[in-house]
C-alpha cells in the first residue's frame, strides 16, 4: 500500500484523502447516504492525530454548511462533504458561503433527491446549484477525486476567484468502487497548495470589518453580484495557470473539458462524471465496428467551460448529450448551455440530441450508447431531429417495470 | 458584589453608533448598546435577519465592532464556525492576534431563537459553544410588519393573528425560552430587560466568567409593532417586570435565582394598557376571562417564586 506505488481506495476514500494532504484546518460533518464514509474517515484521523484539525459533526447539512463558512470566514481551510437531500437542506447556505467570498471545498456524492426516496446516483441535485456561486468540477475516477479537491483549494483561494467550490462524484459508481490511487504526501501538496491566509479573514483582514451588511438599493446589489460572476469566469483562467503548476509537481494535467478519441471523430458524445468511464468503453468498440465518434468529458461545469466546448465541437457532423440528470418539464440540464456554446459558430455541428439515462444509477448498456449515435447520425442524414430529451429505458428494463408493477398490484400502462 | 451599580457605573465606551434606521424607541437598539459596553471591542457580532440587520446597511454601519450577516436559522452555526476557525487557527497554524481571542456574540430577534433558529441554537448549546447567545425578545416578526412568533403572548394582536370576530389574537401561550435553555444545562442563562440596566450589565459581567453557552432573552419593546409611544419604551419594559410578567432571572448551571422580586404585582392591566396589541382586551368590550387568565398565570408563577426563594 505504498503512496506512491498507488493506493486501492474508494471515491469515498480518495475524498477524504485529498482533504487529508489539502491539510485542512477544520471539517463539518454530517451523515448522508452514500457519503457518509468520507466524514467517518476524517473523524478517525483527527482523533489518531494523523490530521491535525478540528472535526465537528453538526445537527443537519443546513448548520453543517453554514459551520463550514464561518470557519472559512475566520481564516481556516475549511471542508465538507453531502449528497443530494443534505445538498438541498442546505442550499440557502450555499449562497451564504460564496456571498461572503469563503472559499472552501464540499464534495458532494451525487443521488437523487426524494420523493420518492433513493439512494442511487442523479446529478440533477448537484446540477441544481449550479447558480448559487460555487464552482463546480466533476469527477470520472477516484484519482479525479482527489486530485480536483487539491485544485479546488488552490482555485478557490486565488485571490482573483474567492469563492467556494463543489467536488462532485456519482454516488455508488465512484463512491464505493475501488481504484488505485496515487496519493500525494502533504509536503508534496503544501508545494502547490500554500497555507490559507485570506486577505479579508477575520483572523488576518487589516481594518475590523461588517461581512455581508444588508443590501437595499439595486445598483450595489448588481455591482456585487456581477463582480462574483467575474470572478467566477476569471476561474478558468486561473484553473488553466494552476493546472500547469499542478503538472510540473503530480504528472498530471487537467483541463476544463478532457477529449477522447475526438479529434479526427465525425460525431461526439458529450458526458460528464463516472459514466464517460463506460461511454469510454462503448466508443473504443464503436469505433471497430466503424463509427467515427469520439467523447467530450466535461470536467468543469462552473464557469461552464463555453470557448473550450465550441473548439471541440467545431465542425462535427452531431452531437449526442448524455444527460445523468432531468429537470422535469425541460429535459436535461446540460443540454441548454451546450447549446449556448455552439450556437454561434459558423461550423456548428448540424444536429445535437439530448438523451437522459441512468437515472438512479440504472446500468447504462452498449446497446444505448450505441443506440445516441445511431440516432445522432440518422438525423445527420435527414432523419428525426427533436429538442427533447429521448429517455433511455431498454425492453430489459420494461421487462422488470411491468414484473414490479404486478407485485405492486398495478397494471402497466407505459409511461 | 456587583460592578454596576448606577448611571456613574455605566461604561462610557460606545460601540454602537446613534443615528441607525432602527424605529424610534427600539428596544433591540438600547441592549446592543448596553451589551457591548460590557463585552468591548474584542467582540464579533453574528445577526441575521430581523429588525437589527437594519443597524447595518450597505455602505453604512451603526456596530462598531466586526459584524457577520448569516441566514435566518444560522446564527449559532455560523458561531460555531467561527469561534472553531479561529481557535484552530491559534492552536494549529499558531497565529497569535486578538482576533482569535474575539468573543463571539450571536444577536437575534424572537423568530431566530423560539422559531427558524432553534434547532440550530440547541445543538451549540448542545456542544457547549462558549458564545453568547442573545436574544432581543419583541414577541413576533417585527421586521415583516409584526406577525405571530412561538414568543407571542397569549392574547397579543399580530396581523396574522387578528383578534376578529370570536378570536382573542393569539390563541397559543409564550414558548419558556429561559427553561428550555435551562433544560439544555448551560452553564449561564439570563432573562434581562432595558428598564433595568444595571441588572444587565452585570449579569452580561458576570456571563464573561463561564466557558460555554451564555444565553440572555430580553424583553424587546416594539413602539411599531406594539402599538406604543417611543418615549414609553423603558416605562412600559418596567411595566413588565413590576407587574411581573417579565420575571428577571438567571439560572447557573440550571440553579435558578430571581435578580429582582417584587414584593406585591402591580396588575398586568397596567402593563396590557399601554400596547395597542392588547387593545381588543379592553374596547369594545372588556374581556375579563382573557385578562383574569394572564393575571391568574404570572401569580401561580410568583407564588411559586415567592414560596422557593424568599421562604414565605
Amino acid at each position: 500500500m505504498s503512496r506512491n506505488g498507488g493506493m486501492m481506495l474508494t471515491g469515498n476514500a480518495a475524498a477524504a484523502w485529498g482533504a487529508r494532504v489539502s491539510d485542512v484546518d477544520y471539517i463539518a460533518a454530517y451523515p448522508i447516504t452514500p457519503q457518509t464514509e468520507i466524514v467517518e474517515l476524517l473523524s478517525k484521523w483527527v482523533s489518531s492525530g494523523e490530521l491535525k484539525a478540528r472535526f465537528v459533526e453538526y445537527e443537519s447539512e443546513h448548520s453543517m454548511l453554514a459551520g463550514a463558512g464561518g470557519a472559512a470566514l475566520a481564516g481556516a481551510r475549511a471542508f465538507t462533504a453531502t449528497s443530494s437531500q443534505g445538498l438541498a437542506f442546505a442550499f440557502e447556505n450555499l449562497y451564504a458561503v460564496s456571498g461572503w467570498r469563503a472559499p472552501m471545498v464540499m464534495v458532494n456524492v451525487s443521488r437523487g433527491l426524494g420523493m420518492p426516496m433513493t439512494l442511487q446516483v442523479d446529478n440533477t441535485d448537484v446540477l441544481s446549484v449550479k447558480d448559487t456561486g460555487w464552482l463546480q468540477l466533476h469527477a470520472e475516477t477516484c484519482q479525479e477525486i482527489l486530485d480536483f479537491i487539491i485544485l479546488a483549494y488552490r482555485l478557490g483561494e486565488d485571490r482573483r476567484v474567492l469563492l467556494p467550490v463543489i467536488v462532485n462524484m456519482d454516488g455508488f459508481f465512484l463512491s464505493f468502487t475501488r481504484e488505485p490511487v496515487y496519493v500525494p504526501s502533504v509536503e508534496e501538496v503544501r508545494e502547490f497548495l500554500p497555507p490559507y491566509e485570506p486577505p479579508h479573514g477575520i483572523a488576518f483582514s487589516e481594518r475590523e470589518l461588517a461581512y455581508a451588511p444588508t443590501i437595499i438599493l439595486g445598483h450595489s446589489y448588481t455591482y456585487f453580484r456581477y463582480q462574483m460572476h467575474l470572478a467566477a469566469l476569471k476561474a478558468k483562467e486561473v484553473f488553466y495557470e494552476i493546472s500547469r503548476d499542478f503538472e510540473k509537481i503530480f504528472g498530471r494535467s487537467y483541463s476544463p473539458v478532457e477529449k477522447f478519441m475526438l479529434d479526427d471523430a465525425e460525431y461526439a458524445i458529450v458526458s460528464m462524471n463516472s459514466f464517460t468511464s463506460i461511454i469510454k468503453g462503448a466508443v473504443k468498440r464503436l469505433r471497430e465496428e466503424g463509427l467515427s465518434v469520439g467523447v467530450l468529458k466535461i470536467n468543469m461545469f462552473r464557469p461552464f467551460p463555453v470557448e473550450e466546448i465550441a473548439e471541440a465541437l467545431r465542425g462535427k457532423k452531431g452531437v449526442a448529450v448524455f444527460e445523468l440528470n432531468l429537470s422535469t418539464g425541460g429535459g436535461g440540464i446540460i443540454y441548454p448551455e451546450l447549446l449556448k456554446a455552439l450556437y454561434h459558430l459558423d461550423e456548428r455541428p448540424k444536429v445535437v440530441l439530448d438523451f437522459v439515462g441512468g437515472l438512479g444509477g440504472k446500468e447504462l448498456t452498449y446497446g444505448e450508447i450505441r443506440y445516441m449515435v445511431r440516432r445522432v447520425i440518422d438525423a445527420y442524414r435527414g432523419g428525426e431531429v427533436s429538442p427533447h430529451a429521448t429517455l433511455l429505458f431498454t425492453e430489459e428494463d420494461t421487462r422488470r417495470m411491468i414484473a414490479d408493477m404486478e407485485l405492486a398490484g398495478k397494471s402497466w400502462g407505459g409511461f | 458584589m456587583s460592578r454596576y451599580r448606577g448611571v456613574k457605573d455605566i461604561p462610557e465606551e460606545e460601540y454602537v453608533a446613534p443615528g441607525s434606521a432602527l424605529c424610534a424607541g427600539c428596544g433591540a437598539e438600547i441592549i446592543a448598546r448596553h451589551m457591548l459596553k460590557v463585552l468591548g471591542r474584542d467582540t464579533i457580532m453574528v445577526n441575521v435577519p430581523g429588525c437589527y440587520a437594519i443597524s447595518t446597511l450597505f455602505p453604512y454601519t451603526a456596530v462598531k465592532v466586526p459584524y457577520v450577516f448569516a441566514v435566518f436559522g444560522s446564527g449559532a452555526a455560523v458561531a460555531q464556525g467561527i469561534r472553531d476557525g479561529l481557535d484552530i487557527l491559534r492552536e494549529k497554524r499558531g497565529v497569535n492576534n486578538d482576533r482569535v481571542n474575539y468573543k463571539v456574540v450571536v444577536y437575534v430577534g424572537d423568530g431566530a431563537a423560539y422559531d427558524i433558529g432553534f434547532q440550530s441554537t440547541s445543538a451549540a448549546i448542545h456542544r457547549n459553544l462558549d458564545f453568547y447567545f442573545v436574544c432581543y425578545d419583541n414577541e413576533a416578526y417585527g421586521n415583516t410588519g409584526f406577525q405571530l412568533s412561538g414568543a407571542t403572548p397569549y392574547a397579543s394582536m399580530t396581523s396574522t393573528s387578528p383578534p376578529l370576530g370570536d378570536s382573542v389574537g393569539n390563541e397559543y401561550g409564550k414558548k419558556d425560552i429561559f427553561e428550555i435553555w435551562r433544560a439544555h444545562r448551560a452553564p449561564y442563562v439570563a432573562t434581562i430587560s432595558v428598564s433595568h440596566v444595571t441588572d444587565m450589565l452585570n449579569k452580561f459581567e458576570k456571563a464573561k466568567e463561564f466557558r460555554g453557552p451564555k444565553l440572555f432573552v430580553a424583553l424587546s419593546i416594539c413602539p411599531t409593532g406594539w402599538g406604543a409611544s417611543q418615549e414609553d419604551t423603558v416605562r412600559i419594559a418596567r411595566l413588565a417586570v413590576e407587574t411581573g410578567m417579565w420575571p428577571l432571572k438567571e439560572a447557573v448551571y440550571g440553579e435558578v435565582k430571581h435578580t429582582f422580586i417584587p414584593r406585591r404585582l402591580k396588575p398586568v392591566e397596567e402593563y396590557l394598557k399601554t400596547q395597542r396589541r392588547f387593545r381588543h382586551l379592553f374596547k369594545p368590550v372588556r374581556r375579563d376571562e382573557e385578562i383574569s387568565r394572564i393575571q391568574r398565570e404570572v401569580e401561580e408563577y410568583w407564588r411559586r417564586v415567592w414560596e422557593k426563594e424568599l421562604n414565605r
